[in-house]
This record gives structure tokens, sequence and C-alpha cells, in this order.
């Protein structure tokens, strides 16, 4: 009767200020192997997130097993046998393996004393599934003595455990050495003959076509397509991911550069993981930091602005040598970092947006050594009719602004100090098309005033479009330098795999 | 167009003030409250005369002060459970050097008072700063601490008998004004500015709303959460020395159990936000005077000290609760 698993009908799903998913249809038949494919933000994690009963959809129908999947929570879901496997691991850390893949569901023996939890069955099985994975494990060791591989060997186990039947593994193979990956390759054919079905969630375009059945593309919230590997190839694949390159919402690129004003060198870090990273920035350029995320993008970033401190290795602005790790200087040498996530360490969410611009540059509102509102508040005007940010006025909260007028007002901070090299981390991430675009106008139009501009980004036609010159990070190392108009966005994803 | 942008202008502030300020109704309802019960009850007016008005400012002046101090580090998402100690050793170090110094030693004695609540703060804000200890430990072990090494050092006993001038801070007044009343005006009225006015008063909200953009922005993190720590102790210091001239004694237990907690509910009630980076001074001074005038009231009605305990305890956990119920608005 159900040939499929899993069905997904017409389903939405919106968070404020974006549409995350938009009428996906996506059928997982019983026993494959799908995979599921798409460029960061294309809505893979909001569907994981869907099925597995942590987010409910606004609209349109999941059917498991034929049965509508609605008003669950994770918790049903995983009594119904859907597990999944994340990057970042749920297990306690501090518990040892056999405990982690019994947590919630202890084996129960009865005894003289009552009814006991059986630590010798437990550890008993929990050796005997690890080994059925072909791996050595003790059952005894502390999870958080373990690698990644064999945390991630743990977790699988646990899945095992409560009967899984739709297996999700969300980026796997991320974390993983190529022998490791070659493991993960033997058990998911294990888990497959059992008859699990399993969702594969990759970036790596060489494992879909080795290990999966069906992929399933992802774009902008959107299903593209649902095919057979074999009927794909690795061009056509990347095609769908990335789509056509809509050219007409960058604007006209800045191609006069003045002198170096920003030299990395060999810059190490041991804690954000970087390794002998050197780049150079000119007047007037736009250079776009690409990569996959933990690539090693935001701590180069945070590294270089003295966020974080690194090992080794010389940062010059402007043909001065800065010391590692101070906020301070780089500000006052006029370096402006807008951050990754607006929320959490972008602006000070009770202030408002006069409060928020002014923040970095305080000493410029100052008069008589009293801070002066009248100054403040025209300073802040000035930057709102510039940027056109959207707001009631200069005293409004930031919060009840929308997400692209909030990266506004933290431009327009950096603004106000009147910073010459601004680094932008992920700068249109969850706002909408058109504030996008303000977004390339507001960076080119920096580019054109001489500012030199750097841009993290995943969205690789962003980098393309609007960078003058590209380097591609993997793994914390720079893995290539492409000039923008000379390349594509399948040779950039080339050097961000590799 | 002018007069209804005038009007925008008047309607824009009483928002504000009611959104900023709800305390100052509050405190105006409790006094039509309160003044309404003892009429009926006590057949007269001594709620609202002017006795008891300088009496409830100087009740206030301690609590307030101290709540001054607890301000700054609440609104920079700290706190200091370590308040009472501090007052105590404060007003013990004043005692110790004026008894042996006699009135001469003064201002000696109080700038010793003044510089152990520095101390105090000094430590407090290191162990939280530098050496990441949560708010909450560090000043919690530095309360024990403090306490103990009073009750050591003065071997429980109080300090009494001293020359003139010792309680002067406590009781003295100037043109028919309590001196501690006057000292708690001119320090809120200093420490307002200093709040709204001063690029460190702006600093300590902005790490207080999130402490990651405030380090970002440039902001040494660090060193802005040792002054809030240090304003807080040498507030703190102050208050001290005013209780310790209003006991007219050096007590080793003054400032024990309630003052902690009447600072903390009169900083929330003020309507500073508990998790940090919302609020006014001025909000604190009203809820300073709520919480005295409440005491204040229920004691004039007979109501005995641990019913006025329970009050308390219903009021903060309200206020709490209250916090917690704004910020899920904005989220």
């Amino acid at each position: 009767m159900h040939d499929y698993i899993l069905e997904i009908n017409g389903v939405s799903k919106s968070f404020p200020g974006v549409k995350a998913l938009d009428n996906i249809n996506l059928q997982i038949k019983k026993g494959e192997v799908h995979a599921l494919v798409g460029e960061n933000g294309a809505g893979k994690t909001t569907l994981i997130r869907l099925i597995s009963g942590i987010y409910r959809a606004d609209s349109g129908t999941i059917l498991y097993n034929g049965e509508e999947l609605a008003h669950v929570g994770p918790h049903d879901c995983i009594e119904k046998g859907i597990s999944s496997v994340h990057q970042d691991f749920k297990m306690v850390e501090t518990l040892t393996v056999a405990e982690n893949i019994f947590l919630g569901k202890p084996l129960i023996k009865k005894s003289f004393i009552g009814r006991n939890v059986d630590w010798v069955t437990m550890k008993k099985e929990a050796r005997k599934a690890v080994r059925a994975m072909g791996v050595d494990v003790d059952p005894n060791a502390v999870i958080g003595d373990l690698s990644v591989a064999k945390k991630q060997v743990v977790e699988i186990c646990k899945a095992l455990q409560r009967n899984v039947t739709l297996l999700i593994l969300d980026e796997p193979s991320a974390a993983l050495t190529e022998n490791e990956i070659e493991i993960m390759f033997g058990l998911i054919r294990k888990m497959k003959e059992q008859g699990i079905t399993i969702i594969y969630i990759s970036h790596r375009i060489e494992e879909i076509f080795e290990i999966t059945d069906r992929v399933t593309v992802l774009r902008d919230g959107k299903t593209i397509i649902t095919d057979d590997v074999a009927n794909l190839d690795r061009q056509l694949l990347i095609k769908h991911m990335t789509g056509r390159q809509i050219v007409d919402i960058y604007p006209e690129k800045n191609q006069r550069f003045g002198d170096t004003v920003l030299e990395v060198k060999n810059l190490n870090s041991e804690a954000s993981r970087l390794s002998n990273i050197s780049f150079s920035l000119r007047k007037g350029e736009i250079l776009g930091i690409s990569g996959l995320v933990g690539a090693g993008r935001t701590e180069l970033v945070r590294a270089v602005f003295g966020a974080d401190r690194y090992d080794s290795g010389e940062i010059y602005v402007k043909g001065k040598k800065i010391e590692s790790g101070s906020v301070l200087k780089m500000i006052k040498l006029s370096v402006g970092l807008v951050p990754e996530e607006r929320k959490v360490d972008g602006f000070i969410p009770d202030f408002s947006v006069s409060k928020n611009v002014t923040l970095a540059g305080i000493e410029k509102i100052i008069r008589r050594s009293f801070l002066n509102t009248m100054v403040e508040k025209k300073a802040a005007t000035d930057l709102i009719k510039l940027l056109r940010i959207v707001t009631p006025g200069a005293n409004t909260e930031i919060t009840s602004l929308s997400g692209g007028n909030q990266q506004k007002c933290i431009v327009g901070k950096w603004l106000f100090v009147d910073s010459d090299i601004l680094i932008f981390d992920e700068p249109t991430r969850g706002i909408d098309v058109g504030a996008k675009q303000e977004m390339y106008n507001i960076i080119a139009n920096l580019a054109k005033q001489g500012k030199s501009i750097i841009i993290v980004s995943s969205e690789l036609p962003e980098v393309l479009g609007i960078c003058n010159r590209i380097i591609v990070m993997c793994n914390g190392k720079v893995n290539g330098e492409l000039i923008a108009d000379e390349t594509n966005q399948e040779e950039i994803l080339n050097y961000a795999i590799a | 167009m002018a007069t209804s942008d005038e009007s925008k202008k008047i309607i824009n502030f009483i928002k504000d003030t009611s959104k900023n300020f709800a305390i100052v109704y509050v405190v105006i309802g409790l006094v039509f409250v309160l003044w309404l019960f003892t009429r009926l009850v006590l057949g007269s007016n001594v709620f609202l005369g002017s006795a008891n008005i300088i009496n409830i400012l100087r009740q206030a002046s301690v609590v307030g002060i101290v709540a001054a101090g607890q301000f700054f580090a609440i609104v920079t998402g700290l706190i200091d459970l370590s308040v009472g100690s501090t007052v105590a050793l404060s007003g013990i170090t004043y005692a110790a050097i004026f008894k042996t110094g006699g009135t001469a030693f003064m201002a000696v004695a109080i700038l010793g008072a003044l510089f152990v609540g520095l101390v105090v703060g000094l430590i407090n804000g290191s162990l939280i700063a530098y050496f990441r200890l949560t708010p909450f430990i560090a000043t919690l072990g530095m309360m024990l601490i403090v306490r103990g090494a009073i009750y050591v050092a003065t071997g429980a006993q109080p300090i009494f008998g001293f020359e003139k001038w010792y309680n002067y801070p406590g009781r003295g007044w100037i043109f028919g004004i309590p001196v501690p009343v006057i000292i708690m005006f001119v320090l809120y009225f200093l420490f307002i500015i200093f709040a709204e006015r001063k690029r460190a008063g702006r600093y300590l909200y902005a790490i207080g709303g999130n402490e990651d953009a405030a380090y970002l922005s440039g902001i040494n993190v660090k060193r802005f959460k040792l002054l809030a720590l240090v304003i807080c102790g040498v507030l703190c210091a102050i208050a001290g020395i005013i209780l310790a001239g209003r006991l007219d004694s050096g007590q080793p237990n003054a400032g024990e159990g309630d003052l902690l907690f009447d600072s903390i509910i009169a900083v929330v009630i003020g309507g500073v936000s508990f998790t940090g980076g919302k609020g006014k001074l001025l909000g604190v001074l009203f809820g300073a005077l709520f919480m005295t005038i409440l005491s204040n009231g229920m004691t004039l009605l007979g109501i005995d000290s641990y019913v006025q305990s329970v009050a308390k305890g219903i009021i903060f956990i309200f206020a709490i609760a209250l916090d917690v119920f704004r910020n899920r608005e904005v989220v």
C-alpha cells in the first residue's frame, strides 16, 4: 500500500521576516538512502526539524507510513521510529557509551530489591551494538573522550536501539576523516540492508553519488528536483543547487583600487582552528571569503578584528603591525565588524537606534565631558537618512525594526566611527530579497567611496555578484584565491569541498 | 501642525513615564491605600504627618543608597549579594577608627570606611571579570567571608561610646532636613547623571544589554564590570557610615538579612530588568521609597515583622515575574 515511508505535501514554514520553506513536496521511498542537498539557507535544516517534530508546519501535510504526522513533539517522533543524528550531538558528554545509548530507556531487571537498572546487560548490549557497526569502542568509555567519528557511531547505535525506521543524518561527514567516512558508509549500507530508510544531508557532492539512491535539491525553501542519482551528474547537481545567477540585483563593481590597507600574513590559531592564512585587501576593494559552514570563515574575521586571539602570524593595518586580541585598537584604526549573528552579538536589544549606532564611537557625542543627546539624535537621524533605515524615529528600540533595518543600524555604527575597513559576516542572512539588494548597494557605494570591504558569505551568487576577489576556505585554510569575474560557482565549490 | 506635534510630545512623555516609571504610580497608590488604612484604623493623620514623612525618608536613605549600588550591578547584568556585609564592614571600620582617633579623625574614619567598600567592590569585580566566576557565586562567597571576618575581628561585640559628631551622618540635621536624606538625594542626583550622561554609564547598560555586542563595539567589558561592582561597594560603604551613625554604634550584624533583599526588590520594582541593560536609576529611588513606605505603614498598622516579611517576599516574586513577562513580550 505505502511505497513511501514519508510523504511531504505542500509544506510551508515561515519565520518572522523569512519564508524558510515554500510549498515543499518530497517523497521518501521505504528502504532508500535519500540525499537532501542545497546551499546554506536553502531550508534543509528547517525541513529536518519539521520531520523530527521540533517545528510545526504552517500549512501542508507530512505523512509517515501513511499516517499524518501532525501536532507531535520530538519525543513522539522518536517513539514512531524517526531519529536524527546532528552535527552537534545530543549526548551527555560526562556519561559512558553504554549510558548514552540507553539514555532515557534503560534496561530493567527485577530482583529481590525491586526493579533495577540492568548494567551488565546494558554494557553487553552496547558492546554488541557498537561491534555490529564494525567499530571498536569501549562501552565504558566516557563520551567526552571519544573522537567525533566514534561519537557519531554511538549516536547511531542509540538511534538503532530505539528501533529506528527513518534515520536522518545531518552532515554526518562534516567532521570526519576519509577513513572514518568509509566506515560510516559501511554503516549506512548495513542499515540499508536492515530496511532502515535514511535521509542523508551533505555538502559533499561526491558522497551523494557514492552512497545515495535518490536526491532532492532544495533552493530558497523550494524543492527544485527529485531524481535518481543515476540520472544526474556532478555539474547538473551543482547547477540545480545554485540556480540561475540573478545578475540584476548586484550593483556595478568598483574597479579602482588604492594601496593595500590590510595584510594578514601566516595567521595561525589553534583555538579558532586556523592555519597559515594569508591575504591582503586594497583600498576600495571588496574581498569575499567563501567556504562551507565550519570552514573557519567567522573565526578568521573575528581573529583579524581582534575579537579572538591568534597564536602566530602578523596583521598589518595601513602598514602598522597590530598585536593580537584588541578590538578597541582595531576600531581606533578604523576597522569595523558587522557580525554574523545580529541578535547574538550585533546590537544591544534594549537600546534605541541612536544608542546603538553611536556605541562604538561614543566619544563623538561627548560635549563638555557629558553625552549630548541632541548631538546623538542628530547623528543618528543623519545615518537613518543616509542608509534609508525604516524606523519611526531615532529613539525607537532597535528590536522593533525588521532584520534588514537592524543590519543597516550595525553598518551605521561603523559609518559613525568612520571605519575604512568594514568586515561583513553573512551580511544578508535572514533578510528578504529587497533588503538584500539595498545592502548590496550600500556595500558597493562604500567601496566606491574608497572603503575596503571583506564579505564572508555562504551564498555563492552573492560572493560572485558583489566581490572583486574571492578567497575560498576549507578546514581552516585558504584553499584558493579567485578573481570574481573570471570564476563561477562550480569552481568555488570545488575549492570549498576539496 | 505645531499643536499636534506638541500634543504628541506630551502623549509620548506620558507613555514614556508610564513605561519607565510605572513605580511612581505604584508608590502614589500605596501611599493612598496606607493613608486610608491608617486613617481608618488609627483615626489620625499620623501616616502623612511631617514627622512620619521625615522618618520614612530617613529610613529610606540606607536601603535607597544600597539599592543604587545594586542598580549598577544589576543593570550591568550582574548582582551583588554581599551588600549587607559591605555595609557592616564599612560601618565597623568607621566606628573603630572613630573610637580610637576621636572626632579629629572623623575624615579618616569616613575615608577608611569608603576604602574598605572600594576594596570589597574590587575583589567582587575581579573575581567576576578576571577570574570568570558567576556574580552569584563570587558575591555570595564574599558575603560570607566579609561577615565572618567582621565577627572574628570584633569578637561579635558592638562598638559603643564615641565622641560627638560620630552619629552626624545618620542623625544630623541641616536646615531641618536629616543629613542621610540629603546624602541620599545628592548621591541619586550625581549617579543619575553618571548613568544617563556619562560614557561609562552608557557602557554599563550596553554590557548588561548584550555583552558580546558590547565587546565587539570596543568596550572593555571586564574593566567596566569591575567598575560596576566598585561603585556598588562604595555606595554600600556610604550607606554603612549612615547606618552606623543611626545606630550610634558599630554593629557587627548591621545590614544582615533584609538589606540585601530590600535592595534587590527596590531595583526590580523600580523597573530595572533583572537580566540587565534596561531601567532607570530614578525608578530605583521610588522602588526604595516603596519598600520603606510599605514597612512604615505596616508597622503603624501594628502588623508584625514576620507578616511583613511574607508581604515582601510576595512582592519580590511578583516583581520578578512581571520582569520575566515584560521581557518575554519583546521576544
